[in-house]
């Protein structure tokens, strides 16, 4: 009963706000809770950060849903908004692929970037989203995040990053390849220049990304419960032919063995980005 | 002309000249230095000091087998965090005694395992493509037989990318490729032809600077090979160090 309710709802819901529900994972007035599995009221959730009101599982969240936490209001300014996709492989049916996902989710590409104020503070912001081809890094990913980092150089700024991201991206080969020693090129650079760099890892951040910039931040952040590591988990496991066990790669396992800084909550992460930037004016 | 899939059969034959027969072809003595100073020795990366004539330069290299014991041994040429670490130690320390550093790439992969992940593959693989950025040395990067992914870029960055005629360099395995966007991994053969990853593919993408011929003889290869590296190590040595870095970082700035 309850349920066919819930799909009459989600029905007419979704012709109104299809991006709303795309780029959030947030289907019609409710949505159900992927951990604990309750049924949630959709409002709750959003004025919750996305965050489980019931158990605290922490939602994907799209880019411009996350700069909007994160930046003061009416601070962010988007740059190299100009850098699209390309083709280097000619792969069939990719850039149909990536149009209709633009249509689909608003969004250019997978990642934005600009500057922006933190609790006053200047820096360059870069967010990636998961809703576009898995958050995965291509030309224009690579090109976008090697922009905002050499922005940041040049303006003498520090630069926070979230990651979220299934890794390089296939459908640009060895060009999504080269795009891993592109930005850690820039970050080199940056480093030498003696500015800041925070990465914040994000459920999944994996893959070529993991093993580029994401792994690189003077201090690396995490959300709770993200998956975090360099081969995928299935891959592990038909590899060694064992199931893994409860936990592997999560942050709070990146935390243990000592890759990360600090596993930060949604609710806070804004005022801890806040406070490190104060401590390194 | 071969096709790609050719090209990657031949690139993993088991009796394909390894990392170490280059080595040992290409320079008068070569030392092999042990060790991540941290957790292990990987087996799957070899390093050291070599002589080019009588340069002492760095030498690393991603070492598979030839016998299944010798792979077992190698692990397949999969390394673990340790191995990256190892060949960014011997890196770091060719730049502190000024030695050019040469990298002979061959892997399937980084290994996908429990401990490679408890150790962060990932760092350990960023770390190394960051810093090889910034080394003070000229780095000439040659691919030998299977690039794959992240596992071969980590020693990788350098100032020349020189790919053996049958070599290929790639995101991934062309099965992983099929699997993935084919959904079919039996599908490889066809991926492999739309991937662009043969030493041709890379030359025009801009990736590879420098195709070395094959043919029967290694000993033919190998001189070929020693003669460029040795021709663009006085090229790359007339150049200040500000002059390599910003030539190198142009090198991978301008892949868009």
């Amino acid at each position: 009963m309850v349920i066919n309710k819930v799909r009459k709802i989600n029905h007419k819901e979704s012709q109104t706000r299809k991006n709303e529900a795309a780029s959030d994972k947030m289907i019609g007035k409710w949505v159900k809770c992927e951990a604990c599995k309750e049924i949630l009221y959709k409002e709750d959730v959003h004025e919750n950060l996305s965050v489980c009101p019931v158990c605290g599982k922490h939602f994907r969240l799209s880019s411009r849903r996350r700069i909007a936490q994160i930046a003061d209001e009416n601070t962010f300014k988007e740059i190299a908004s100009e850098i699209l996709t390309k083709d280097p492989l000619k792969f069939k049916g990719y850039l149909e692929k990536v149009n209709a996902l633009r249509e689909k989710t608003n969004l250019q590409e997978a990642v934005t970037c600009g500057t922006c104020k933190i609790e006053g503070e200047k820096c360059v912001l870069a967010v990636m989203d998961g809703n576009f081809l898995m958050g995965s890094m291509g030309s224009a990913v690579g090109e976008r995040i090697t922009i905002a980092i050499e922005t940041a150089i040049e303006k003498r700024l520090p630069i926070i990053i979230f990651c979220v991201s299934g890794g390089a991206r296939m459908q640009e080969g060895i060009i999504s390849l080269m795009q891993m020693a592109k930005t850690s090129a820039a970050i080199k650079r940056l480093q030498d220049a003696g500015l800041l760099y925070i990465s914040v890892l994000t459920d999944p951040t994996t893959g070529g990304v993991t093993a580029s910039f994401a792994s690189l931040g003077d201090i690396i952040l995490a959300e709770p419960d993200a998956l975090i590591g360099f081969a995928g988990p299935r891959v592990i496991e038909q590899t060694i032919k064992q199931q893994l066990p409860e936990g592997f790669q999560k942050s709070e396992f990146l935390l243990e063995h000592g890759f990360i800084d600090k596993i930060v909550e949604r609710k806070d992460m804004k005022h801890t980005l806040g406070k490190l930037l104060k401590y390194h004016k | 002309m071969k096709t790609a899939w050719e090209r990657v059969e031949i690139a993993r034959e088991a009796e394909r000249p390894k990392a170490l027969d280059y080595i040992e072809n290409i320079f008068d003595e070569f030392m092999e230095l042990h060790g991540d100073r941290n957790y292990g020795d990987d087996k799957a990366i070899v390093g050291g000091i070599a002589l080019l004539g009588n340069i002492p330069v760095t030498v690393i290299g991603e070492q598979k087998g030839k016998s299944a014991k010798e792979n077992i041994e190698r692990n397949f040429g999969m390394p673990e965090p340790e191995g990256y670490r190892k060949a960014l130690r011997l890196m770091e320390q060719a730049e502190k005694f000024n030695r050019p550093i040469i990298t002979f790439i061959d892997t399937p992969g980084a290994y996908p395992g429990v401990g490679a992940e408890e150790r962060s593959q990932g760092e350990a693989i960023a770390k190394s493509i960051m810093e090889m950025a910034g080394l003070k040395v000229p780095i000439i990067c040659v691919v030998i037989g299977e690039g794959s992914s992240g596992g071969a870029l980590a020693i990788g960055v350098g100032d020349r990318i020189v790919m053996l005629e049958n070599a290929i360099y790639s995101i991934l395995s062309p099965e992983g490729f099929a699997s993935i966007l084919y959904k079919d991994s039996t599908k490889a053969k066809e991926a492999a032809e739309n991937m662009k990853i043969t030493a041709e593919d890379l030359q025009k993408l801009g990736i590879a600077d420098h195709i070395i011929k094959e043919n029967d003889d290694f000993e033919k290869i190998t001189q070929s090979l020693k003669r460029y590296i040795i021709k663009n190590l006085k090229e790359l040595q007339k150049l200040s160090k500000d002059e390599l870095l910003v030539k190198r970082y142009e090198k991978y700035r301008k892949i868009y």
